[in-house]
């Protein structure tokens, strides 16, 4: 399966100049860029590891470029998202946020249905991958 | 006007002369302004007539009562400060009313409306009466709860950014069992849809019960997020005949891990303010239908405009609510739509007549509304949807996903990928509006779903005259 999360996953993966232009657009809004990554794709994680900091000064999209390939090179099996931060009132939240890196191999989820009171059914979604520890989900 | 006791002599005496007209008084910070377009009773003067909704909007009655006296009487008097005739319509009038803060109970729609839209919309010296505008003062803003979740928080819950979100109302409206309603459902949400919808008048009906309804839909939101690892949703519509019952159907749907629930306006204000109070409770997106809206918003010169709810709907608080789609089969005048929008979604709203925006909004923190574009829309129209509404929205294609002729699923996909080819492009800095055409006619080359899409509703338009227009026209400023 593909893991549709962000703003582009439906569109074939984005060529390393097609997401230099988008992270252009979010710096041309005043927004800050940060890399993010994870091993754990559940729909719910929300804190994926960061990258370090938003880098907040940055004025050119080629650096934050670099940041994504060293990301990519550390982390080739990992999930990637550039995040775009906008700090105006108002929104103080991510403006933009798409996926630059995945897993060869997307095993996807399964749905546990845990049969309670009545016609009820509990249902938890679960990562195959986070079976095993981290660090070694998509070897 | 001479002495007190001349002035409450038993009798009647013109509105404008009991003091509900003003021509010098200036607003205070803290007032309520209203903005009504008044239509007199021919002979009726317009001044006379704005006195008289001033007047009928707040403390007076046809004759002088000397129980007034009791009273500080002045500070309660609604006052009609200004009456400017609109352009282009003879024999209509807009009045500027104010309103003093203590003439309302706080946090409650149900009393503000009760004054400003009560008796005074049947007085026969009126032939008709409009509210179009209102100033809510910040003092009585913040007496509000607002949206229980808003644009910002909702997003994040669903980690959705950058984008539109997708939904589409299940189609046929009445008539499919629970079972095949859910599988309406699951297509639609796997295929890239991140909502479905129950429709305004899907409640408990002989062919579908509630929680039959609830159980199905829930199954197919859960296998839908499991099938992407998106978190999906749909709006579980809690309309009954009782707050008891729809608190009933809130709490099975909570039960059940819906993130979202919906009601319709018809439930009233009242209502409308308890579900928000339960959904900020209960941590739940709360989407409103605006079913019955049209009956008095739609026509100009009576009624209430519908920029006016909005703003009514934002204090009463709901997170998601239909605002028009422009481009699709429902009535929205592009200018008046755009106003509509602000209301829903700006911080700060400033006055743009040319929208019809009377006056400058402050909306002193109070969270957001998701604008939902809905009726008649589908991929091809992406362009114009994303130019004219902008990114914090939901764009609902319901006969749009599930008419599309290879399946629910693919009409999903065609207009996901339409969106976000869409949003890629005009982050690249392409002319959407002018190239939008050869935008999604490029990824229809790769997109089969978008191109079957394209070439069944390509030439679907809904070119009408709008009723509900603004009355100031742009004036073209030299280059």
């Amino acid at each position: 399966m593909r893991i549709t999360q962000g703003t582009f996953s439906f569109l074939p993966d984005l060529t390393n100049s097609e997401i230099t232009a988008q992270i252009q657009y979010a710096l041309d809004q005043g927004w800050a860029i940060g890399v993010e990554f994870t091993d754990d794709p559940h729909p719910r994680n929300f804190y994926w590891d960061l990258w370090g900091n938003p880098m907040f000064d940055l004025k050119d999209a080629a650096g934050a470029l670099t940041e994504v390939t060293a990301c990519r090179r550390a982390h080739p099996q990992y999930y990637i998202r550039v995040n775009a931060f906008d700090a105006t009132r108002g929104f103080e939240t991510t403006r933009l946020s798409f996926i630059v890196n995945r897993p060869t191999n997307e095993p996807g989820f399964q749905l546990k249905r845990t049969e309670v009171g009545g016609r009820q059914i509990q249902y938890t979604i679960e990562s195959y991958a986070t079976e095993a520890p981290e660090g070694r989900r998509y070897e | 006007m001479g002495s007190q006791a001349e002035r409450y002599k038993s009798g009647v005496l013109p509105y404008a002369q009991m003091g509900y007209w003003d021509a010098d008084y200036e607003p205070k910070q803290t007032d309520i302004i209203a903005l009504f377009r008044i239509t007199p009773q021919d002979g009726v003067d317009p001044i006379e007539a704005a006195a008289a909704v001033a007047g009928e909007s707040s403390t007076a009655t046809w004759t002088v009562v000397w129980t007034d006296r009791l009273t500080a009487c002045d500070n309660y008097r609604a006052k009609a400060y200004r009456v400017d005739p609109v352009p282009g319509a003879p024999g209509q009038y807009f009045s500027y009313i104010a309103y003093d803060l203590d003439l309302f109970e706080e946090g409650s729609i149900a009393n503000l409306t009760a004054s400003i839209i009560g008796n005074v919309f049947g007085f026969k010296p009126l032939k008709a009466l409009r509210l179009e505008d209102m100033r809510i003062p910040v003092a009585y803003l913040k007496t509000f709860q607002g949206p229980p979740t808003g644009i910002v928080v909702e997003r994040e819950r669903l980690d959705k950014f950058g984008r539109p979100l997708l939904g589409a109302t299940t189609k046929p409206k009445l008539g499919l069992s629970s079972k095949n309603y859910g599988r309406v459902v699951y297509e639609a949400l796997k295929g890239g849809l991140d909502f479905v919808k129950d429709d305004e008048n899907i409640n408990s009906q002989p062919f579908m019960h509630w929680r039959d309804r609830f159980l199905y839909c829930m199954e197919a939101v859960n296998k839908a997020a499991a099938a992407t690892g998106e978190v999906k949703g749909h709006y579980l519509n809690v309309t009954a005949a009782t707050m008891e019952d729809m608190y009933e159907r809130a709490d099975f749907a909570k039960e059940l891990g819906s993130c979202i629930v919906m009601i319709d306006l018809v439930i009233g204000y009242t209502a409308i303010q308890s579900m928000a109070k339960w959904a900020r409770r209960n941590d739940m997106v709360l989407h409103l239908h605006r079913a019955g809206h049209g009956t008095y918003t739609r026509q100009k010169t009576h009624g209430v405009s519908f920029r006016v709810i909005a703003k009514w709907m934002r204090m009463a608080g709901v997170d998601h609510i239909h605002a028009g789609t422009i481009v699709g089969k429902l009535e929205g005048d592009p200018n008046v739509i755009k106003g509509i929008y602000s209301i829903c979604r700006d911080s700060f709203t400033k006055k743009n007549p040319e929208q019809g925006v009377f006056f400058d909004q402050d909306w002193a923190g109070l969270r957001k509304v998701m604008p939902v574009a809905s009726g008649g829309i589908h991929a091809g129209q992406m362009h114009q949807l994303i130019t004219y509404l902008g990114e914090d929205v939901i764009l609902q294609f319901g006969g749009g996903t599930i008419g599309h002729p290879q399946g629910i699923q693919a009409g999903a996909t065609a207009n996901r990928v339409a969106l976000e080819v869409m949003i890629k492009a005009r982050n690249e800095g392409r002319d959407i509006w002018n190239e939008g055409p050869q935008i999604l006619a490029a990824a229809a080359r790769w997109c089969s779903p978008l191109r079957a899409a394209l070439d069944t509703w390509k030439d679907v338009t809904f070119n009408y005259q709008s009723t509900d227009t603004a009355d100031f026209v742009p004036t073209a400023t030299p280059a």
